[in-house]
């Protein structure tokens, strides 16, 4: 008894399913002939199973609307917008009680008398007798389906993956029998498994309808609570799609559907005003492209307000004012997927809760998908789902790093070029690697360090792939060498296997040996690489124009003190924006939470700033540094003439840029500091200069100290110390440090012995390393 | 019905592990290394369809230690749905326990109070009931 309820249950559910459609349709066409047997055949079965099992409710309810339909069918009665309402309440209260049935669990309402009643309060018509009924059951006949537990399909997808992959196994073995006759055998097999996979991949693939059905049905209901007209077009209904996948898009398409109409489309009265029609239009689109499905959402409303969603999120901190400004229009638009954001000005029950976008994007992305949108003013939204056919069998690319082969899922790879090719340079400032492809700069992983073994002893043969995991930044990854394209059945690796944060699962090649399956995100943020939402919180640090190219780029920037200043474009790992409440005074000194990482910040002093601002992130190959900033001027050639910075500190020195002055990172300083070990004074040879002497303090002691020497005066503490001594040759006899040198400094050009003209700067070098260790030397000539 | 034991060889000794626990004895030929893995997680290798992942017990008992690189003889356990192969130095024999599982002495060494579930008595010996779980679950966790 109990199986004959659950498939009553099980049945009126699927055909409920199916006729939500069918019922709008008939609607907006009550002469519809078909609709309405339709709909008429759906009470008629329910009221006709009601009857064997002792279900009373449900009974009296499909039996008062199979009356009422009856009446429709004979021409006694006109389907009018009251009836409609008054079957659809009816069918909606046959579908709790049908829940309420399997959940064991007693309904709420227990009055179905006002249902019936609105049913019948049509006054002539209903005298009408109730036309005998049909006696078909033509919504059991025709359909010839057999229901079968879900967990038998995925077994058998299970059992069929092994085979293809047993197959694989034995074809190899043949093969390398050299035994024809037997292979000849043998490929009759393995067709005929190759079909088995196909209609088993098929058994677990549902048409998208599924997904569509309910849909005119739910358009109706929030047109009919927000008073706006939308007729809803709908295309691609059969197209396939994996079961799993179809629930995984469910509930991100009702959420799009929602909003397109709660605050896409306009009110009548707006459209009209737009001159355009009263009635909206929404367009949901299904399409197969390659192992990809395309779901289409498109309404003509007003589009997304970019500004107005720029305001709310610079409001919300999720971009600075100063970023905001930059936002190219489609950027703005994407700021729909941050969390917290909403245009609706009011509340409403269906949406504008600030819980919407960001939770579809997260679900269609946890399915490898991707979600993209486009707005025109005044024309409306295009939403586009793409989303993978099936979760088992992936697409891949196998790869090989120092001789073992790996697998990367192909729908993360957007290209792969060759590093000898003319197109890619690769570059590394202190550890940190990047290429450059086609004018782009991206972070480069290399694959064999990520996996802990040597470098490739012959980098210029390597290829790069370029990834762009789920939502995230594009990087390079190079590996030794590409092996070949396969479909791959992914199985889960073992928890000790994905423990290494590499992976994102096992598989086995055509070789039969096992494979690895590289995890895109998982290498990135194991290589350091943050990743980063591209639409607000982080961006792609842009490479210079290609003509622009004489010394190393750098990005020209302003400081939050709003000072100019400049810093090598490879040392820029990434450039992200941060809110205040990120950065912290800890360990006295200011740290920035960036995600999962703290680094420390420069480029604020000691006051952590009290507004959202940007942040460069500076990587020397093994630590990063956080310098806070206001925003980026430009990117240009590093100027060769530099003129050194007085104190050793993080400006290195000044450069001039058409006409303007900007300072240099000195990130040597930088790092240096974070390293633990000040550049300080102590550490560094120490120079007497003559006290009280304009010439020496102002102009000689920069050059000084930028030859690497602390500077101190004469007969000051420390002087003691000095390695080198300098005195004018004009003024009288210095007295002698012990173990110094003298460097006399001539004021006229010409001179005679061993004194240096003061402005002859190479021989004043030359002078100064003579001794000890500076930084830089230069020889006369 | 006497508990049925497997008898291994693990840094030497015998070890006993539920046959319950165990769906066969396989030979390991070709090992995939997975970079990056804890160290007593030998490689991957193929079964037929399936990828098992190798654990080499003797790295899961002592981490300064591995079994040489021609160890073959291995366990196959399924825990999670995970199909493992525990490389061990020999396997020896399927025996019946002559006894009840006894609490393991709190005096046991190391690497073994951590695999060792309970000693149980089988052919006169008293062995070490090994967990095939936290063989799989090598000293990772100890260690972190």
């Amino acid at each position: 008894m109990d199986d004959l309820i659950n498939d009553f249950i099980a049945e009126t559910r699927e055909m409920l399913e199916a006729l939500s459609g069918e019922i709008v349709a008939w609607e907006a066409m009550p002469d519809d002939r078909a609709r309405l047997d339709e709909i008429f055949r759906f009470v008629h079965t329910v009221k006709g199973n009601s009857g064997f099992f002792d279900l009373p409710r449900i009974r009296a309810l499909s039996h008062a609307a199979e009356d009422a339909l009856s009446a429709v069918r004979s021409g006694a009665r006109n389907a009018d917008a009251r009836l409609v309402s008054a079957v659809l309440a009816i069918i909606d209260r046959l579908a709790e009680l049908v829940d309420a049935l399997e959940t064991g669990e007693a309904l709420a309402s227990a009055d179905d008398s006002a249902l019936i009643g609105a049913l019948s309060a049509q006054g002539p018509s209903e005298t009408a007798e109730a036309e005998a009924a049909p006696a078909h059951s033509s919504a059991r006949a025709s359909s010839r389906t057999v229901r079968l537990p879900v967990e038998l399909l995925d077994r058998m997808m299970s059992g069929v993956s092994d085979l293809v992959l047993a197959r694989n196994e034995l074809s190899r073995r043949i093969r390398a029998s050299g035994d024809t006759e037997m292979l000849a055998a043998f490929d009759r097999v393995s067709v005929t498994v190759a079909d088995l996979r196909d209609s088993i991949t098929r058994t677990r693939m549902q048409r998208i309808d599924n997904l569509f059905a309910p849909l005119p049905r739910m358009v109706r209901d929030v047109c009919g609570q927000t008073g706006k007209l939308v007729a809803l077009e709908i295309d691609g209904g059969d197209v396939e799609i994996d079961r799993e996948m179809l629930e995984m898009i469910r509930d991100p398409l009702t959420h799009i559907i929602r909003n397109a109409i709660d605050h896409g489309i306009e009110s009548p009265a707006e459209r009209r005003r737009a001159g355009k029609k009263e009635t909206g239009c929404l367009r949901v689109c299904a399409r197969q492209a390659g192992n990809q499905i395309l779901l289409e959402i498109a309404d003509d409303g007003a589009g997304i307000d970019g500004d107005k969603l720029v305001n709310r999120a610079v409001a919300a901190g999720v971009v600075t004012a100063e970023r905001a400004d930059r936002l190219t229009e489609a950027e703005k638009h994407a700021l729909v997927f941050e969390a917290g954001l909403s245009t609706a000005a009011q509340v409403t029950d269906l949406s504008g809760r600030g819980v919407g976008m960001d939770v579809v994007r997260a679900n269609v992305e946890r399915i490898g998908g991707i979600v993209e949108i486009e707005s025109r003013a005044g024309q409306g939204v295009v939403l586009t789902l793409r989303v993978p056919l099936t979760l088992t069998i992936i697409p891949a690319l196998t790869v090989v790093a120092d001789g073992q082969v790996y697998a990367i899922p192909r729908s993360a790879i957007e290209e792969i070029v060759r590093v000898k090719g003319g197109s890619v340079r690769v570059e590394s400032v202190g550890g940190a690697a990047f290429a450059t492809v086609r004018g782009r700069r991206l972070p480069l992983v290399h694959l064999r360090h990520s996996l802990g073994r040597p470098p490739c002893p012959d980098p210029t043969g390597q290829s790069l792939v370029l990834l762009r995991p789920a939502g995230a930044d594009l990087y390079a990854l190079a590996v030794d060498d590409i092996h070949d394209h396969e479909e791959l059945v992914v199985k889960p690796a073992a928890p000790a296997v994905m423990a290494a944060g590499l992976y994102a699962g096992t598989t086995i090649a055509d070789d039969g040996k096992p494979v690895l399956l590289l995890d895109p995100p998982g290498i990135a943020a194991k290589a350091g690489l943050a990743l980063h939402r591209r639409s607000a919180s982080g961006e792609a640090v842009p490479a210079p124009a290609p003509e622009a190219a004489s010394g190393p780029a750098a990005l020209l920037f302003r400081t939050l003190a709003g000072a100019m200043r400049l810093v090598p474009v490879a040392a820029v790992q990434r450039i992200e924006d941060v809110r205040p409440e990120a950065v912290q005074l800890s360990a006295g000194r200011l740290h920035v939470a960036l995600g999962e990482t703290l680094l420390p910040l420069e480029g604020c002093g000691l006051s952590a700033p009290d507004r959202p601002m940007r942040l460069l992130r500076l990587s020397d190959g093994r630590s990063e540094v956080a310098y806070g900033f206001a925003d980026v001027v430009d990117i240009l050639p590093l100027p060769e003439e530099l003129i050194p910075a007085s104190e050793p500190g993080e400006v290195r020195g000044v450069v001039l840029i058409g006409g303007e002055q900007a300072e240099l990172l000195d990130l040597h300083w930088l790092f240096a500091r974070q390293a633990g070990r000040p550049a300080g004074a102590a550490a560094r040879p120490v120079c007497a200069i003559p006290a009280g002497d304009p010439f020496m303090d102002a102009i000689l002691r920069p050059l000084v100290e930028s030859a690497g020497y602390s500077v101190v005066a004469a007969g000051a503490p420390g002087s003691e110390f000095a390695s080198i001594v300098i005195a004018s040759a004009e003024a009288d006899e210095v007295a002698p440090t012990p173990g110094a040198r003298l460097v006399r400094v001539r004021a006229s050009a010409e001179g005679e012995g061993d004194s240096v003209h003061r402005y002859d700067r190479d021989a004043l070098l030359a002078a100064l390393a003579g001794d000890s260790q500076p930084k830089r030397r230069r020889r006369r000539g | 019905m006497a508990e049925l034991l497997l008898i291994v060889r693990i840094a030497g000794e015998r070890i006993a592990l539920p046959a319950a626990d165990v769906e066969s004895v396989v030979e390991i030929e070709a090992l995939t290394p997975v970079p990056g893995a804890a160290g007593h997680v030998a490689g991957l290798a193929a079964l037929r369809s399936r990828v098992l992942t190798v654990i080499d017990c003797l790295a899961s008992l002592d981490p300064t230690r591995r079994l040489p690189d021609d160890a073959a003889e291995a366990v196959m356990a399924v825990v999670d749905g995970h199909p493992y192969a525990l490389l061990v130095e020999a396997v020896e024999d399927v025996v019946e326990a002559s006894g009840e599982r006894q609490p393991a002495a709190a005096s046991l060494a190391g690497g073994w109070r951590r695999i060792g579930r309970a000693t149980i008595e089988a052919e006169g010996d008293l062995l070490l009931l090994a967990d095939v779980e936290a063989l799989i679950a090598g000293p990772a966790r100890e260690a972190a």
